[in-house]
C-alpha cells in the first residue's frame, strides 16, 4: 500500500494521470459522433491500418520517433482509405469489404516486416501505448486537442447533429454537409492521434468506440452521448492507469479491459436493453 | 396569411422557372430537355412510371443533385446556397440514421435550423412553429416525446412532414409523401397541402395514385425522363398521355 502512495506521488505518474483524463476524456466525447455516424467498423479497419505504416516508418528510417511513426501511420491509413473508396467506386463491392481486403492485407503485411525490424527502442510501446512515459509537451498537445473537440463540437453541435441524421434533409436547409463531414474526420483524427500514446494504434478504437456505446444503453438524448461519454472515457482510463500500477499489467490494455468490462456490466444494468429485464414494449 | 406577400410587390409571384434541365448518373441519362414554370400559391403533382426520374427532378430542384445542363432559378436566384430557408425537403427514407436517439418532437425541432442557424436559441415563435407542425400531422401528445425508432412507417412519414412544414418554407418539396398513411391521414395531408398551397407555398410533390391527383393539386407533370405533359389536372390527364408517359417505349 505505502508503495502505491509512492508511485502516486511520482511526477511521471501524475502526468499519466493527467494524460489519461485528456485522452479518456476527448475520445469519450467524439465517440457520440462515432456511434451516430456507424463508423467504428471504418475506423477499426483503419487503426490497424497504422501497425504497417509504422513498421515501414521504421524499417527505412532505421528509427522510432513520434512524428515518423505518426506520419506512416496516417499514410497507410489513407492509402488504405482511399483504395477501398476508388475499388468501391469502380466495382459493385461494398465499401466494408474493399475495406476488410485492404485492412487486413495490410495488417499482414505488417506482421511480416516486423521481424526485419532491430530498434533499441521498444516497438511495443508504440504497439500497445506507453502512457507512462507521457512528457509535459505531450500533455500540452493533449490538452490542445481536448480544448478543439469540445469548442468546435460545441459550436457546431446543431449542424453537426443534421448532418449525421439525414445529410439530405441538412444540405437543402443550409448545413455546410461538406464542411460538417470535414469536422468529423478532423474530430476523430485527432482523438485517435491522442489516444496512440495512451493505448497505441491497434487498441485505440476501443477508447473511441465504448463509451459512447456504454452512455447510449442509458440515455434517449443524442447530447448525453457526448458529454456522458467524456465522462466515462475519463473516468475508466483514470482508474485503469491506477490499478494497472499494483497489478503490474501494462496501461493501453488496462484501458480497454476497463472499458469493456464496463460495457457488459452496463448491458446487464441497463433498464431499457438488460436481457435480466422483462421488454416492455411487448 | 400569406408568407410571401411581405416581399413582393402586389400582384407579383415568386417562380421557379426550370430551363432545359438535363441530369445523369455516370452514363445514365436521367432526366433531359426539363422546362418548367411553377409560382407560388400553387401545388403540382409529379407523376410518372418507377425510373422516370421523379426523385431526382425534386432533388435537382433541392440542389443536390449535379445538373450536366440547364438552369433551375428559384425568384430570380439561382445560386443554391441562398435558397437556404426557402425550400423544404422531404426525401424517401432510406438515408435516415433510424437508431438516432431522438425524439419526434427533436426531428420537428430540426426544421427549425432553416431559421436558426447554428447558434439562435429557440424563441416562442420557434415553439409555435413546432407545436403547430405536430399538431397539423397530428403528432402532438404523447406521440410527440416518442424515439423515432419507436414509430410504425405511417408515423414516422407524419414526423418528417411535421419537420418539413416546422421549416414555414416557400417551396414544399415532397417525395411520395402519402406513403404509408392510412386514410384518416391521407385525408389530412391532403387538406394539408391544399392549405399550404392556398397561403401561398408551392408545393411540388411525387405521386402514384392517378384517381386522387385532381383533389390534391392543381397542376400535374407526366413525366418519363422527358416532360410527356404539363398542366392543369383536367386537360392534362387524357387517356392519351398517360398511355405515353406509362408505356414503355419512352424507357428506351
Amino acid at each position: 500500500m505505502s508503495e502505491l502512495l509512492e508511485i502516486l506521488d511520482m511526477p511521471f505518474f501524475r502526468r499519466a494521470l493527467v494524460a489519461a483524463a485528456l485522452i479518456g476524456f476527448t475520445n469519450g466525447f467524439v465517440s457520440g459522433f462515432v456511434l451516430l455516424r456507424r463508423s467504428s467498423l471504418t475506423l477499426s479497419a483503419l487503426c490497424h491500418t497504422m501497425l504497417p505504416g509504422i513498421v515501414v516508418v521504421v524499417l527505412i528510417t532505421g528509427a522510432l520517433t513520434q512524428a515518423g511513426a505518426f506520419m506512416g501511420a496516417l499514410l497507410a491509413a489513407l492509402i488504405v482509405g482511399l483504395g477501398s473508396v476508388a475499388i468501391t467506386r469502380n466495382t459493385r463491392l461494398p465499401q466494408s469489404t474493399a475495406l476488410a481486403i485492404f485492412f487486413t492485407t495490410a495488417f499482414a503485411l505488417g506482421v511480416l516486416l516486423l521481424q526485419y525490424v532491430h530498434t533499441s527502442q521498444n516497438l511495443e510501446d508504440w504497439l500497445f501505448g506507453s502512457i507512462l512515459s507521457v512528457s509535459d509537451d505531450d500533455l500540452k498537445v493533449f490538452f490542445a486537442i481536448a480544448c478543439f473537440t469540445l469548442l468546435s463540437a460545441t459550436l457546431f453541435m446543431r449542424p453537426l447533429l443534421l448532418t449525421l441524421f439525414e445529410p439530405n434533409v441538412a444540405a437543402v436547409q443550409g448545413v455546410g454537409v461538406r464542411w460538417m463531414n470535414y469536422l468529423l474526420y478532423a474530430l476523430m483524427i485527432f482523438a485517435l492521434m491522442a489516444s496512440f500514446q495512451a493505448v497505441g494504434p491497434i487498441l485505440s478504437i476501443g477508447l473511441l468506440v465504448v463509451p459512447g456505446a456504454i452512455v447510449s444503453l442509458f440515455t434517449n438524448h443524442t447530447r448525453w452521448l457526448f458529454w456522458g461519454g467524456g465522462v466515462v472515457g475519463c473516468v475508466s482510463a483514470i482508474l485503469a492507469v491506477i490499478i494497472s500500477i499494483p497489478l503490474n499489467i501494462p496501461t493501453g490494455p488496462a484501458i480497454v479491459l476497463v472499458l469493456g468490462s464496463l460495457f457488459i456490466l452496463a448491458y446487464f444494468c441497463s433498464p431499457n436493453y438488460s436481457p435480466f429485464k422483462k421488454s416492455q414494449i411487448n | 396569411m400569406s408568407k410571401c406577400s411581405h416581399s413582393h410587390t402586389q400582384g407579383q409571384t415568386h417562380e421557379l422557372i426550370i430551363k432545359n434541365l438535363e441530369v445523369a448518373y455516370r452514363k445514365n441519362t436521367v432526366l433531359e430537355g426539363i422546362n418548367l414554370h411553377a409560382h407560388c400559391g400553387t401545388s403540382l403533382a409529379l407523376v410518372g412510371p418507377n425510373g422516370a426520374g421523379k426523385s431526382t427532378l425534386l432533388k435537382a430542384i433541392a440542389g443536390l443533385v449535379k445538373q450536366s445542363q440547364g438552369d433551375i432559378t428559384w425568384s430570380g436566384e439561382n445560386n443554391v446556397r441562398t435558397r437556404g430557408g426557402e425550400f423544404a425537403y422531404l426525401p424517401q427514407h432510406e438515408e435516415v440514421n433510424w437508431d438516432f436517439p431522438i425524439t419526434v418532437r427533436g426531428v420537428v425541432e430540426m426544421g427549425r435550423y432553416s431559421q436558426l442557424g447554428p447558434w439562435r436559441r429557440f424563441s416562442k415563435k420557434d415553439d409555435l412553429a413546432v407545436e403547430r407542425a405536430l399538431a397539423l400531422m397530428e403528432m402532438d401528445g404523447e406521440l410527440a416525446n416518442r424515439q423515432i425508432s419507436e414509430l410504425s412507417g405511417g408515423q414516422k412519414q407524419r414526423a418528417f412532414i411535421a419537420r418539413a412544414v416546422a421549416q414555414e418554407a416557400h417551396v414544399l418539396l415532397l417525395d411520395e409523401p402519402f406513403t404509408g398513411l392510412d386514410r384518416d391521414h391521407t385525408a389530412n395531408l391532403t387538406r394539408l397541402l391544399r392549405k399550404l398551397a392556398q397561403e401561398n407555398s408551392l408545393v411540388i410533390a411525387s405521386h402514384h395514385d392517378i384517381h386522387t391527383l385532381a383533389d390534391i393539386f392543381d397542376d400535374v407533370m407526366l413525366l418519363n425522363k422527358r416532360v410527356i405533359a404539363c398542366g392543369e389536372c383536367q386537360s392534362t390527364l387524357s387517356e392519351e398521355n398517360l398511355r405515353l408517359t406509362f408505356s414503355n417505349m419512352a424507357n428506351v
